[in-house]
């Protein structure tokens, strides 16, 4: 009730019984007419302001509410109708004149107010009684006209309201307050002019109007005029780190970072006026240094996470970070079957619910007068305390049945036990953790939800095919740098810099190749890897995945089994990558509340084997090759490539044959490495027709990217 | 990772047979596709299929953590303590079960033993220091420990007596995570 219904109201066309009943209502019409001329109409226009939100034509607004004003009070009277009606209206005017009395006596106050819903408080502890008095005036109408909705009028109303006029106004206040508790802001706004006195008595009227609509115009999304306000001091600083922005409160950050939001995305004509003569890239530096000290990130992080979103998005990002994710918890289906489990939970006072309709084990847990991580349920393994977005790469493994499968970083277990819940304890799963420490809790957790077909290691995982291969399924779940868990974990925020992501990646480039390596292509049931990252960064994911799509010609991308998510990025910041990385799925807190995350699936093939092999693999590699280049120094190589093919010498061609068969060799493709003399010739004309081809190919790709540009 | 000595065998088994008794044959002789085997691994003592024994072999000692199921370990004076990482196995071949009511979970699960008035049911004709699986109404098994009177002495004892001393709970995978392996 209370704001939403009387704005809604205001919309609202007067019911048709209302209209006819508006000559009974004129006698209060009246006696409102004659309350002192100024403030009430002061107020009302106040009303008018915060109430509507489309503020630009205020005359009419204002007329508009006052026409609704008396809608209100004639939905009064109808609903009071059925009743006695003398007595009903004696009543009401009662009230009003109650009203009148009071505010004459603070229209001195009046100018000076508009102190924002913070003040509604205060005001309702000091002035407690005088409040009612106005709030009844004023919602009265509002609450009687619900009443009238909701339901039929009725004797029972009648009697209600007979009750109350009995026991006398204040128990009418009463019952009326309980009603409209939340009430309306703009009640309280105008309610708070007789207790702010004291705060903002300095102030003059006129600064304190301005102050008013710019308070309005956040709220309203920053509508018009405010260009001149901002400026964008971390452009004439040029752009470079500042500690602290003098004399620039947290506040007026977040309103510049607000508009710049809407300027950046330049959608609305109002809004897309930046400050002149600044370019676009000027305003987001400018964002990027506002949600920076808005949010308390280092500079370089917010540059990094805003190059993926649109700035509205980026926004929501930022702000979703700021906020826990749900608790959710996995039913173990070794112990126990969900639905147990949300019984026996509930009856220990959990409120939780399924966590939705992709998972067939998740729980969401609302609230729980238990510590849900200490219950008998939970110490006996009935669940795991599990983010819902860890979840996700288990259900893309989808793991079947006696199949041997590796986690390669497994702490604390979450995955690994639900890996091995899938397996119902058949297979083998081996649980591997760089980390000796976290591999103490991961033995617990695997123990205690009666997990009997796991072996925990403790190696770096870049060891693994030496240690065993020959997996039917791998999971990858690589340490990251957690710009997807900032909300769990804040010290993301400032500790992570340009080099933490480069090692980052470097590492987890080569974890992905060694989770390729340990799959068993030719398993009958498998040969499936999947590569998951808590991080939201190109770096991470986009780029590791594609760098294995690069180094493996044996491996592809499918299908991650996954109903939601957005698809990743095909190319980024001038990098094309493999077009199947659109396969691959990200998550956002903002989108999907759960932690930011993403999955990406390979299918491990059969490696081919002789020429046929390395003729596709030669091919690959030269549709590659440019964009490798691109990706490791940007627009210079282009030339290079050119010059490449331009220079083509047989004495060039046989170095680079021999170092190409190296290449594959390393990756483990056989290729004839004594070269037979009729071999070399049959592979020498294949490699010049591939040089043939090669030329043209390059250059068209050249001529392409300098039209483009 | 070895097999176990015929001392260190009679030292686990003897511990088992408390609970299970002659179900044990149960761990032992099992179906040829499903068979288990004990091995020893850094004083502790594991219970695994065979073919996971195969695999295992090829993850170095210092790096092997845990396989299959831990049963307990081995004091440095050679005498064997169960852990509560067995509770599966024992509560699937256990002879003689106590229940013990919603208000005896917590306590139990703190390390108490078991007093009567926390007493839900037990098995009949259960002797004096006869390893016993605790189960919950619900039949969820919190721990194991050994009773303290026979079923009969129970019936005369005051609500305050204990009837199972405590040996391992499940609390012990809050309490004891960083110790247990």
């Amino acid at each position: 009730m209370g704001r939403r219904a009387k704005n809604k109201q205001g919309d609202v066309k007067p019911l048709p019984g209302s209209i006819p009943d508006k000559s009974s209502t004129s006698r209060r019409q009246q006696a409102k007419k004659k309350k002192a001329p100024s403030t009430p109409n002061d107020q009302k226009k106040f009303k008018a302001q915060k109430g509507s939100l489309g503020r630009k034509p205020l005359p009419a607004h204002r007329r508009k509410k006052v026409d609704e004003v008396d809608e209100d009070d004639s939905d009064l009277d109808e609903a009071l109708q059925p009743g006695e009606l003398s007595e009903d209206e004696e009543e009401t005017v009662k009230v009003k004149s109650v009203k009148k009395g009071k505010k004459p006596a603070s229209s001195d106050e009046e100018s000076e107010e508009r102190s924002g819903p913070v003040k509604q408080l205060e005001f309702s502890d000091s002035e407690g009684e005088d409040e009612d008095l106005n709030d009844d005036g004023e919602s009265l109408p509002l609450g009687q006209h619900a009443f009238d909705l909701d339901e039929a009028p009725s004797d029972e109303d009648d009697e209600e309201l007979g009750d109350e006029f009995d026991l006398g106004s204040d128990e009418d206040d009463e019952m009326l307050d309980n009603e409209f508790d939340e009430d309306d802001e703009e009640d309280a706004e105008v309610d708070s002019a007789f207790a702010s006195e004291d705060e903002d008595t300095e102030m003059a009227p006129a600064a304190e109007e301005d102050e008013d609509e710019d308070e309005d115009n956040i709220q309203t999304n920053l509508e018009d005029d405010l260009e001149e306000t901002y400026t964008l001091p971390a452009v004439d600083r040029g752009g470079e780190e500042e500690e602290i922005e003098h004399g620039t409160s947290l506040r007026e950050v977040e309103q510049r970072m607000r508009w710049l939001v809407g300027v950046c995305l330049g959608k609305d004509d109002k809004m897309s006026k930046g400050v002149p003569g600044k370019s676009r890239s000027d305003h987001l530096l400018q964002l990027q240094h506002d949600i920076a000290t808005y949010f308390g990130y280092n500079t370089f992080l917010v540059g990094k996470l805003m190059k993926l979103f649109p700035a509205d998005e980026a926004l929501a990002f930022f702000e979703s970070n700021e906020s826990p994710r749900p608790v959710t918890i996995r039913a173990n289906t070794l112990r126990t079957r969900r639905r147990d489990l949300a019984q026996a939970l509930i009856n220990r006072g959990v409120t939780l619910e399924p966590i939705g309709k992709w998972s067939k084990v998740g729980l969401q847990v609302f609230e729980s007068q238990v510590p849900i991580g200490a219950t008998p349920e939970y110490l006996a393994g009935h669940y795991m305390l599990q983010a819902a977005s860890s979840f996700l790469p288990v259900i893309a493994l989808s793991p079947q049945p006696n199949e041997r499968v590796l986690d390669m970083a497994s702490a604390p277990g979450g995955k690994t036990t639900y890996i091995s819940a899938l397996l119902q304890n058949t297979g083998i799963i081996f649980a591997n953790d760089s980390n000796k420490l976290r591999t103490k809790s991961l033995t617990a957790n695997i123990h205690r939800m009666g997990c009997k077909n796991v072996i925990v290691s403790n190696y770096d995982a870049r060891e693994f095919p030496k240690v065993i291969g020959g997996f039917d399924r791998v999971l990858l779940d690589a340490p990251c740098s957690g710009t997807g868990v900032i909300s769990k974990d804040a010290s993301v925020k400032v500790n992570k810099t340009e080099r933490d992501f480069q090692l980052l990646a470097h590492l987890q480039k080569q974890l992905i190749l060694c989770a390729i390596d340990s799959v068993n292509p030719n398993s009958a049931t498998g040969g499936y890897v999947v590569y998951s990252t808590c991080s939201v960064t190109v770096d991470e994911n986009e780029s590791v995945v594609d760098y294995a799509l690069r180094k493996r010609p044996n491996v592809k991308l499918v299908e991650t089994g996954l109903e939601f998510g957005v698809e990743g990025f095909k190319s980024f910041e001038g990098k094309n990558f493999n077009p199947s990385v659109s396969l691959t799925r990200r998550f956002y807190p903002h989108k999907h509340n759960m932690d930011g995350f993403f999955v990406a699936k390979f299918k491990v093939e059969k490696r081919k084997k002789g020429g046929k092999a390395a003729a596709a693999a030669a091919e690959e590699e030269e549709e590659q090759k440019p964009t490798m280049k691109l990706n490791d120094e940007g627009m210079v190589v282009e030339e290079e490539v050119g010059d490449v093919s331009r220079f083509e010498d047989e004495e060039d061609q046989a170095l680079i044959e021999e170092s190409k068969r190296k290449a594959l060799k390393k990756k483990g493709i056989k290729v004839s490495s004594k070269p037979v003399a009729s071999k070399v010739n049959t592979k020498d004309e294949k490699d010049t027709s591939n040089g043939q081809i090669k030329v043209p190919k390059s250059k068209k790709m050249t001529e392409k990217r300098r039209s483009k540009a | 990772m070895r097999p176990l000595t015929e001392e260190e065998t009679k030292a686990v088994f003897e511990k088992l047979a408390n609970y299970i008794g002659k179900n044990l044959v149960h761990l032992i002789d099992r179906d040829e596709d499903d068979a288990y085997c004990f091995r020893l691994h850094k004083d502790r003592v594991y219970y695994l299929p065979l073919p996971m024994l195969h695999y295992a072999t090829s993850v170095a000692r210092p790096n092997l953590i845990s396989l299959g199921t831990c049963f307990g370990k081995f004091s440095k004076t050679g005498k064997f303590k169960l852990g509560i990482t067995c509770l599966d196995w024992l509560a699937k071949y256990a002879k003689y079960k106590v229940w013990i009511k919603p208000s005896g979970e917590l306590p139990f699960l703190y390390g108490n033993h078991v007093a009567k008035a926390h007493l839900g049911r037990i098995t009949e004709d259960t002797p004096e220091h006869q390893g016993v699986v605790v189960y919950n109404m619900a039949d969820v098994p919190l721990g194991f420990g050994v009773t303290a009177r026979s079923t009969i002495d129970t019936r005369k004892l005051d609500p305050t007596g204990i009837i199972v001393f405590h040996q391992a709970d499940v609390g012990e995978f809050l309490r004891d995570e960083d110790t247990m392996f």
